[in-house]
């Protein structure tokens, strides 16, 4: 008996669990619930919008520029519109699932310009330091002094409204928070011991940074890009309801928000329905990021 | 051979391009009048201030001293590895006849690891967490051209087998986190190994391990050294570890070198009060207790404040007139020992204790309330 539990014991020193960080993390994750919850929202949410305009081909939703102009500002349910239509008779269902396309691409995609951004700056002025960090850093300063809003106005403004110049846009303006984070990973990271092991082993610079520097900064940097994503999203819909941003008829949830508050009364369906949108995409987001940092904290690993 | 007669420094100082030439001594590393300063706020801190060393072809030698006396400042700037605002000042380091000090970026990364290796105090934290082990010190092999890829990948086995890791296969494939301390120790040898070096820097490579493991690690370092025939510089102020190990051992104090000689030799009649008092402040097994554990009194002096005349005189208990005064030089007191020293242990008779009553007393009597607690 006694030697059964020493072989196990040993069984188990010998032949520790072969995890990898990643299926590490994943594990960690998949124990909290609502980001699980989080993530199938956002897997659906992401199915939804590439299989929109294949629905719409397969008629399965209507067209969402399409006028039913015989049922117009209609509640949910009516005249075979699920969720009602808009004050033009568009379908207030099909707009929801063909403004998810917008909301996630400018969503997602504006953190491969804040990541690029950011974590150049932030690596650059951190790994360097010096007077480079001291320029750079007093770049971000000015940057992040500038009000966002504004700051976008301006820029959408100048080079016209495009989902292009929104992109950029709003990547310019939000890059600030990650290359001070990457900044501040990069300057503690550069002083541990594996880095300076590495350097004594006549590790290049370069394969430093790509091969120290990076992986061990990249936990906190795909938390901020995660929770980055519901405020480029909230940035985006509120250039759409003031009207400066993708321009009709393509339907966006902002866009939908402004048209239909004019009538919140008559017909509240048409501004609760993409609000609603909104707000859950962002939650979902949020609790994706909520739960990626906890599975990737360092100190929670094992 | 005409500098078989004069003194060897003034041989060494000579460029050594003429080839053919036999070497005076096999020296592997040679370190000449190296000054490394910190200008801090504080004032200038003058981390080495003029050390002396030589590492033999093979041979491991013991570096010994208090913390901050400069032993590890030594090493990493032997690697030019000093941490910012540290600079080498002035001295050379001659790495087989090439002085490191003049070595451009490029040429020091390719040193390192080639021909110099170094493994840190801390294992737990000298890996890098997100990277296979396996992977990391393959990575310290194709950092150099000296392994091709697929080369650097086969002899990653070698090398943990080497180093006793149990299952090196499979475990190559594990994360640091999933390694023990000594494992971690382990891979951090092999990883300093990787690319055959001619000397191998260890940086209290045991203290942050349990004695059980310490010794599996010094037993390693032994094996290795003979099998691979690297040297080791060993840093530690764990003289049994020098003892046990080392063929030569220098002594260090504020940023010089207060004495060094053959091993044997330094621990049967050191010369200097410092390597004497360092000596008589660890326990020892074999004797009986005739003379109670002393400890150096004092601290070692802030470097940016250094004493005049000899740096060790505050502290000495058989300090003299002229100590206060001048600066003893590193001079030859037996056979291949030097000290740094006016008075000589050897001056003050078989039981220089007795000079030292008054504070000894006073040590006694300090001690005495402690003594009888344990004792009781």
């Amino acid at each position: 008996m006694a030697s059964a539990v020493a072989a196990a014991q040993m069984a188990e020193w010998d032949s520790p669990e072969q995890i990898g960080l990643w299926s590490d993390a994943w594990m960690r994750f998949r124990r909290n619930r609502l980001a699980v919850v989080g993530l199938v929202i956002v897997i659906l949410l992401l199915i939804d919008a590439f299989t929109a305009p294949l629905l719409v081909h397969l008629g399965v939703i209507i067209d969402p520029i399409k006028q039913d102009v015989a049922h117009i500002e209609v509640g949910p349910g009516g005249f075979g519109h699920l969720l009602g239509t808009d004050e033009l008779g568009r379908d207030t269902l099909s707009r929801l699932m063909y403004g998810a396309r917008i909301s996630l691409t400018i969503g997602i995609l504006v953190q491969g310009i804040i990541f690029v951004i950011g974590g150049t700056i932030g690596l650059t002025a951190g790994y360097v330091g010096g007077r480079v960090d001291n320029l750079l850093m007093r770049f971000t300063d000015i940057w992040y002094a500038f009000p966002d809003l504004i700051f976008v106005l301006v820029l959408v403004s100048v080079f016209g409204p495009s989902l292009l110049s929104i992109f950029g846009a709003i990547g310019i303006v939000n890059w600030v928070n990650l290359a001070r984070l990457v900044r501040g990973q990069v300057l503690s990271i550069k002083e541990k011991e594996y880095v300076e092991a590495a350097r004594a082993t006549g590790t290049p610079p370069l394969r430093i940074v790509l091969r120290h520097l990076v992986p061990n900064a990249l936990g906190p940097i795909i938390v901020t890009l995660t929770f980055g994503i519901p405020q480029a999203i909230f940035l985006e819909a509120t250039l759409s309801f003031i009207g400066v941003g993708i321009q009709p008829p393509t339907p966006t949830w902002g866009q939908m928000v402004n048209d239909g508050y004019q009538a919140v009364y008559a017909n509240p369906s048409s501004v609760v329905f993409p609000a609603l949108a909104i707000g859950l995409t962002m939650l979902a987001f949020t609790f994706i990021g909520d739960g990626l940092r906890d599975a990737l904290d360092p100190r929670m690993r094992r | 051979m005409a500098c078989a007669t004069r003194s060897i420094p003034g041989c060494g100082a000579e460029p050594l391009v003429t080839s053919g030439r036999p070497e005076l001594s096999d020296a592997l590393l040679q370190v000449k009048g190296l000054h490394t300063q910190f200008p801090t706020s504080r004032g200038l801190v003058r981390a080495v201030d003029g050390v002396d060393l030589e590492v033999r072809s093979g041979e491991v030698l013991g570096v010994v001293g208090e913390s901050g006396c400069g032993k590890t400042m030594t090493a990493l700037s032997i690697l030019r590895l000093l941490p910012d605002p540290g600079r080498i000042t002035a001295g050379q380091i001659l790495f087989r006849g090439r002085d490191v000090t003049a070595m451009s970026p490029e040429q020091v990364r390719d040193f390192r690891g080639n021909e110099v290796a170094m493994i840190f105090q801390d294992p737990m934290t000298s890996l890098n967490p997100v990277t296979k082990v396996g992977s990391q010190i393959e990575e310290a092999m194709t950092a150099h051209s000296k392994f091709s890829q697929q080369i650097a990948k086969e002899r990653v086995l070698e090398l943990l087998t080497r180093v006793r890791v149990p299952s090196a296969e499979r475990r190559a494939q594990d994360y640091p986190h999933q390694f023990s301390g000594g494992m971690r120790q382990r891979a951090m040898i092999a990883m300093g190994l990787s690319n055959e070096p001619a000397l191998l820097i260890a940086d209290e490579p045991t203290t942050a391990l349990d004695v059980t493991v310490q010794a599996q690690i010094i037993d390693l370092l032994k094996r290795l050294n003979t099998e691979m025939g690297a040297a080791i510089m060993l840093i530690t102020h764990n003289m049994a570890l020098v003892a046990s190990l080392c063929d030569r051992v220098v002594v260090m104090y504020a940023g010089r070198v207060v004495e060094e000689g053959p091993v044997e030799q330094i621990f049967s009649s050191p010369q200097h009060p410092y390597t004497w008092s360092l000596l008589r402040s660890v326990p020892r097994v074999d004797q009986a207790r005739r003379e109670r554990l002393v400890s150096i009194e004092g601290l070692p002096p802030d470097l940016s404040r250094l004493p005049g005349g000899c740096k060790f005189h505050p502290r000495c208990p058989f300090v003299e007139a002229r100590c206060r005064e001048e600066e003893p030089p590193l001079a030859e007191v037996a056979s291949a020992q030097k000290a740094r020293c006016w008075v000589l242990m050897r001056t003050l008779g078989d039981n220089p204790q007795d000079r030292i009553e008054p504070s000894a007393a006073r040590a006694t009597l300090l001690s005495a309330g402690e003594a009888d607690g344990a004792v009781g």
